[in-house]
């Protein structure tokens, strides 16, 4: 038998019988003769698959790409788009399941996971990464060539300011006055770069971003260049993302044959040369400041702010530094306005947020849905809920600097107002799920072992912090505990907030503070009684407990 | 994946390097990654002539040879002792613990009678932790060179260093 490289299964249960299931199947063998596809691709049937509401329903496989409704008459276009050109044919393709209960702010867009939106995700997985004619195809550059011939710099940061956009590398620092900062800065020769040096354990969004729709990035760079005055920008990836980095080196060197980077872009006299510089392990180049010593050839240690990068950045000339994500909704937001995009999500924070969700979970992946959701919409809904057998105990956010939080947060929206009224942090957008096997100590004691290793050792606090809160934590998973050493954790934790160089110190007490707040019963259990109540921690010393 | 230095010709590779990353002070980690991918570790003698061929005052670039030593002591990726002819690098951040990590990383040690950042004696396996690679959707993760292992259970690990037997 001939080997086909593609099916499509046309429902015939009696009621898509009735609504023309027959005159499709029909017809679609009509359109792959006429496209001479007829013995490339397997038409056949399948019965009721509980979605009344998209009868009749086609399923395309290899991809499973769902349709419906389909009628006899959307079935050449649909031989056309899916099987000969190969693109999803998006506007038939079946909506969402419709959700029962609240979930804020959603407005379904079709074909993805229930109640998705897509803004930076938008075209990743839907287009060739490495054709920049399909990303032409779907808009791409078009927000490029508006702001560089019909906008001014200074309407392309009012637009990102009206937008709201904030930055998605934790801080959530608003966007647009980052970008009036520099534009304003004195001097010439201005600088931008794309901090995609994506180290927080548990996050991949960014890395999703660049390999599923490099251009995207590119063209928001020369966007932001166009409007800080910068003719040269960077893109600073960690060392770790092999594909990411070859996507976007074939990305740049398309943009440059098309004339969307390098001189004269759209035939103005604005000019922009893109470079991509790969890191070489070190999680502090996350820090913006540290990322541009890096750049510079040097050892990731971060600058003394102020002066910040805004001013004294690359080369001592002022900088733009923004996350892969924040400058991913750039182009979106300059195509449908500012105002499109502040009706996506809560009105403190608009738009989307992109979280990697990994855990005690049934799904594990990344997502793109509005602000304000909350933690518990996300892992009955997106997550498909927890595993069997597992209750939540708690969720750690945004990779290791982020917060711990407990089953009493679960219903916070998740913005970065609401999260900073709480008293927890959003960070870089990974959600660590946790179910009761999961024993506080042990997990703190893991987060500290990556702060003391990536800790760069240029100011004390931070330096000899981690290492003394490591030693500590440890003690207690060995059943060495002290309560008086809960409260020196405490101390440092103080000290290293207010002493510390740069946000690695800053926030890496962060997991210590949470436990104690949230869950000091169970990690004085292991002190007064010294039982590990979920069975994890050794409570002896061994010999290598844990690797260094 | 590892040759010894003496069979290549290191002024060769490090004048490749510059060639593609330029002679210029902001290349150092380009280059040094270069050296590093094509040896499997950064010898002393490769310090020596990355400075021999970047140092040019007359060109205001200076180099000196312990600021190349500085940059490889603090980034990870780049090693400056031999490795062995496989590395298995076992990520221990914090989604991989909580879906099952430590077990594994227990028995790849026992496995290999190997503690982090140790090379069998047969220079056969070296051991180590890395950063987060990003693939927590599939942990425990585990490297074994360029291939990779997602879901790792401590039962595959015997199948798994098998394949490189």
């Amino acid at each position: 038998m001939q080997t086909k490289r593609a099916m499509i299964l046309v429902s015939n249960d009696p009621e898509s019988i009735r609504l023309g299931a027959d005159d499709l199947v029909k017809s679609l063998n009509d359109a792959l003769a006429a496209y001479e596809l007829q013995d490339e691709v397997d038409v056949s049937t399948i019965g009721d698959v509980g979605r009344a509401d998209i009868l009749p329903l086609v399923i395309v496989y290899p991809e499973a790409t769902v349709y419906g409704p389909v009628k006899a008459g959307d079935a050449r276009y649909l031989v056309e788009e899916h099987l000969y050109k190969g693109r999803v044919a998006t506007d038939l393709l079946a909506p969402p399941k419709q959700l029962s209960g609240h979930i804020g702010w959603l407005r379904t867009r079709k074909g993805y996971n229930p109640a998705e939106q897509r803004v930076v995700l938008e075209r990743a997985g839907r287009i060739d990464p490495d054709d920049i004619e399909d990303y032409i195809a779907h808009s791409g550059y078009e927000a490029l060539g508006k702001a560089v011939t019909e906008m001014t710099p200074m309407q392309v940061i009012e637009t990102v300011e009206k937008s709201g956009l904030q930055g998605r590398g934790g801080a959530g620092f608003p966007a647009g006055r980052k970008w009036r900062f520099v534009r304003g800065a004195e001097g010439d020769k201005k600088y931008v770069i794309c901090n995609a040096d994506e180290s927080e354990p548990g996050t991949f969004k960014d890395r999703v971003v660049m390999e599923g729709d490099p251009h995207q990035v590119l063209e928001a760079l020369a966007i932001a260049a166009y409007a800080i005055g910068a003719d040269e920008g960077f893109i600073y990836i960690r060392g770790e993302y092999g594909v990411a980095y070859q996507r976007l080196e074939k990305a740049i060197r398309q943009a440059e044959e098309f004339g969307f980077l390098g001189n004269n872009i759209f035939g103005t006299d604005f000019n922009f040369h893109l470079h991509i510089h790969a890191g070489a392990g070190a999680y502090v180049c996350g820090e913006e400041t540290a990322l541009i010593e890096s750049l510079e050839g040097k050892r990731g240690e971060p600058r003394t702010r102020p002066p910040y990068p805004t001013t004294n950045g690359l080369w001592n000339k002022p900088t733009l530094v923004n996350n892969v994500e924040t400058l991913s909704n750039v182009p979106a937001i300059l195509r449908n306005g500012p105002e499109w995009y502040k009706a996506i999500g809560t009105p403190s924070s608009p738009g989307t947020k992109v979280y990697t969700i990994m855990g005690n979970i049934n799904f594990s992946g990344v997502i793109e849905v509005p602000m304000g959701i909350t933690l518990r919409e996300v892992i009955n809904i997106y997550a498909k809920g927890m595993k069997p057998g597992s209750t939540f105990k708690m969720a750690q956010t945004g990779g290791a600097s982020g917060s711990i939080i407990p089953a009493a947060l679960q219903d916070t929206p998740m913005d970065f107002e609401s999260f900073r009224k709480a008293g927890v942090s959003l960070g870089s957008g990974a959600l660590l799920i946790c179910d009761q096997n999961v024993c506080i100590v042990d997990l703190v004691k893991v987060l500290l072992q990556f702060f003391r290793f990536e800790s760069c050792g240029k100011c004390t606090p931070c330096r000899i912090g981690t290492q003394r809160s490591y030693e500590i934590v440890e003690r207690i998973t060995q059943g060495q505990g002290q309560l008086e050493e809960l409260d020196k954790l405490l101390e440092m934790a103080a000290e290293m907030e207010r002493a510390s160089n740069c946000g690695l110190g800053q926030t890496a007490s962060a997991p210590v503070r949470d436990m104690l707040k949230h869950f000091r019963t169970e990690v004085e259990a292991h002190i007064r009684l010294g039982i590990c109540p979920t069975g994890v921690c050794p409570m002896v010393v061994e010999e290598e407990a844990a690797p260094a | 994946m590892t040759a010894p230095s003496t069979e290549r010709d290191i002024p060769a590779l490090v004048r490749a390097a510059i060639e593609k990353h330029g002679a210029k002070r902001d290349a150092l980690i380009p280059i040094l990654s270069e050296v590093n991918l094509a040896l499997g570790y950064i010898p002393g003698e490769a310090f020596k002539e990355v400075r021999k061929q970047l140092h040019d005052p007359t060109e205001g670039v200076f180099v000196a040879e312990s600021q190349l030593h500085a940059l490889a002591s603090f980034y990870d990726m780049l090693a400056t002792k031999p490795r062995g002819e496989h590395v298995i690098k076992f990520c221990e951040n914090a989604p991989c613990h909580v879906v099952g990590g430590k077990a594994v990383w227990d028995t790849l040690r026992e496995k290999l009678s190997l503690k982090n950042g140790e090379t069998t004696p047969d220079g056969k396996w070296t051991l180590v932790t890395t950063s987060c690679i990003g693939l927590c959707s599939v942990g425990p993760v585990v490297l074994v060179d360029e291939d990779l292992y997602g879901n790792v259970t401590p039962e595959q690990i015997g199948d798994i260093l098998g394949r490189y037997e």
